[in-house]
């Protein structure tokens, strides 16, 4: 059985055919739009390491079959930085060492612009940690990757209130 | 994950109806499903996509002053929806203290009732489990299974039911609406989870091709919003389930307490409510040592399934301290660690 969906990557509009209704939207990513960048940790939705906004959410892409996705806008990590100017986000984790091997780290930077989105944490570190507790990090960068999703949610309310 | 044949369906009606090819299952936010079907638990020649079927994502107050939760609500945004946080604030915290933001993103209303237990042995195929295979026996019963059942258990079954959610709702005398091939019917939520007896593969009351489409909070359950709170001890800070959890709600009036609603999770193969601890405390001024008498009544029946018996001490204080942070008050602003017993502040203790 085959079946078609429509998706809306990173922008760009996709029709996708399905010869397989297994195919999770992190294997679509990774295997047939070749966008590696969304990682498989765990695929059982309990590291964090595959996580992409869902029109405008974060989910983990390893739990969401493709095919009930049918019309979905999706963002991944390629598709956050504005050409070669890196998402706040992304500059807030190079400047705070929020990372060291790396592998988790799409998965914590789409973690952390849907958490920003979500507008709930507020400038507290205990309510950002709580709100990345589903991103798990094996090298132990968490100090850095707080700091970073604070300096990164200040920066983008400082663009906001200057636009 | 075995070969499956997907459908959606366009109508709650085509769904129920394209259910009925054998060993079929709903497919709702998937968080637990595609998890049990990757690790081979479960292997559906069929999954009805629901998860797009229309008008069942609403929350609507209705005219009667109850709420109606639409079954596709995910937890995230029922979770922070603001009438529903001002008039069920206890389950709001519960939700909150369950999973991850990108779970809570995903996860319906119904997924969550419907989840199944996390016993280790239930979740491995190569493990004896009267659930997954009736008659197969239990490996639980005689291995690791300090986080097993201290009530409502059988030789059968020592599973738990994980849910948050359902404690707060068990508690406040939430109802399913169902729908299903005789038509439609409503089960109050305490009853919708049944305990192992000779059955454990037999979960809840739904009949086959049931699909629940929407719960709903009774008006005078947001009576208890200025004294509700839910308690969860965790074995770790964040994202993990319960070992033990409980859901208190008061209505405190003239300095006495007039009401009582107590429920615990982590402890069954149902949340459990506590009717006999409720019985306890009406009629008393908040005092430490009724708190106290009714986590003993809570637990009277409690009994170890195993390397267990901490669970029931366990069980005890936890309901203690879910009914003296209700009389202490519904906090305004959700707390940074939702149900957690310990403070946010690291270095600072909370049990002081």
């Amino acid at each position: 059985m085959s079946l078609s969906i429509s998706l809306t990557v990173n922008g760009a509009a996709h029709t996708v055919v399905l010869d397989d209704p297994r195919i999770t939207l992190l294997d679509l990513l990774r295997e047939q739009l070749d966008l590696t960048g969304t990682k498989k940790g765990c695929d059982r939705g309990q590291c964090g390491a595959c996580t992409v906004l869902v029109d405008g959410r974060r989910i983990n892409a390893c739990l969401a079959l493709a095919a009930s996705l049918d019309g979905a806008d999706i963002l991944t990590i390629e598709g956050v930085a504005a050409g070669d100017s890196l998402h706040p986000v992304q500059a807030a984790f190079i400047a705070h060492d929020g990372l060291q091997c790396g592998f988790c780290t799409p998965g914590q930077i789409m973690s952390a612009i849907g958490l920003i989105l979500e507008g709930q944490a507020g400038d507290e570190p205990e309510r950002i940690r709580e709100g990345m507790s589903g991103n798990l990090c094996r090298c132990g960068a968490y100090a850095g990757i707080t700091a970073a999703v604070l300096d990164a949610q200040s920066t983008l309310a400082q663009r906001r209130d200057a636009a | 994950m075995n070969r499956f044949d997907y459908v959606r369906p366009a109508s709650v009606e085509d769904a129920i109806a394209a259910a009925a090819m054998p060993n079929s299952v709903y497919l709702a936010g998937g968080t637990n499903l595609l998890d049990l079907m990757k690790g081979g638990v479960l292997r559906p020649d069929r999954l009805v996509d629901v998860s797009k079927l229309p008008g069942l994502d609403r929350i609507e107050p209705l005219a009667d002053g109850s709420l109606r939760i639409g079954v596709l609500v995910r937890n995230a945004d029922l979770a922070n929806d603001q009438v529903f946080v001002r008039s069920y604030p206890s389950i709001a915290e519960a939700l909150l203290s369950g999973a991850s933001a990108q779970l809570r993103n995903a996860a319906t209303v119904g997924g969550n009732l419907l989840q199944r237990t996390r016993c280790p042995y239930f979740y491995d195929p190569a493990s004896a489990c009267n659930k997954r295979l009736p008659g197969a026996g239990c490996d639980a019963r005689h291995g690791e299974n300090r986080l097993h059942a201290i009530l409502g258990w059988s030789e059968s079954c020592i599973a738990t039911n994980p849910s948050d959610f359902c404690v707060p709702l068990v508690a406040l005398d939430a109802v399913a609406e169902i729908d299903g091939p005789n038509g439609r019917r409503e089960i109050a939520i305490e009853d919708l989870h049944l305990l192992p007896r000779n059955t454990p593969q037999r979960e809840n009351a739904l009949e086959r091709r049931e699909l629940i489409v929407a719960i709903r909070l009774p008006a005078d359950a947001a009576r208890f919003a200025p004294h509700a709170r839910y308690v969860k001890v965790r074995e770790r800070t964040s994202y993990v389930f319960a070992i033990v959890s409980a859901a208190a709600a008061l209505h405190i009036e003239h300095g006495v307490i007039q009401q009582a609603r107590i429920a615990m999770g982590g402890v069954a193969a149902k949340p459990w409510r506590a009717r006999a601890a409720e019985a306890t405390v009406v009629g008393h001024v908040p005092d430490p040592g009724i708190f106290r008498e009714a986590a003993e009544v809570a637990l009277t029946d409690a009994r170890p399934s195993g390397d267990n018996a901490f669970k029931i001490t366990l069980a005890k204080r936890v309901v203690e301290r879910a009914i003296a942070l209700a009389v202490a008050g519904t906090p305004t602003r959700m707390p940074a660690l939702p149900a957690s017993p310990f403070s946010a502040v690291p270095g600072v203790l909370d049990n002081a």
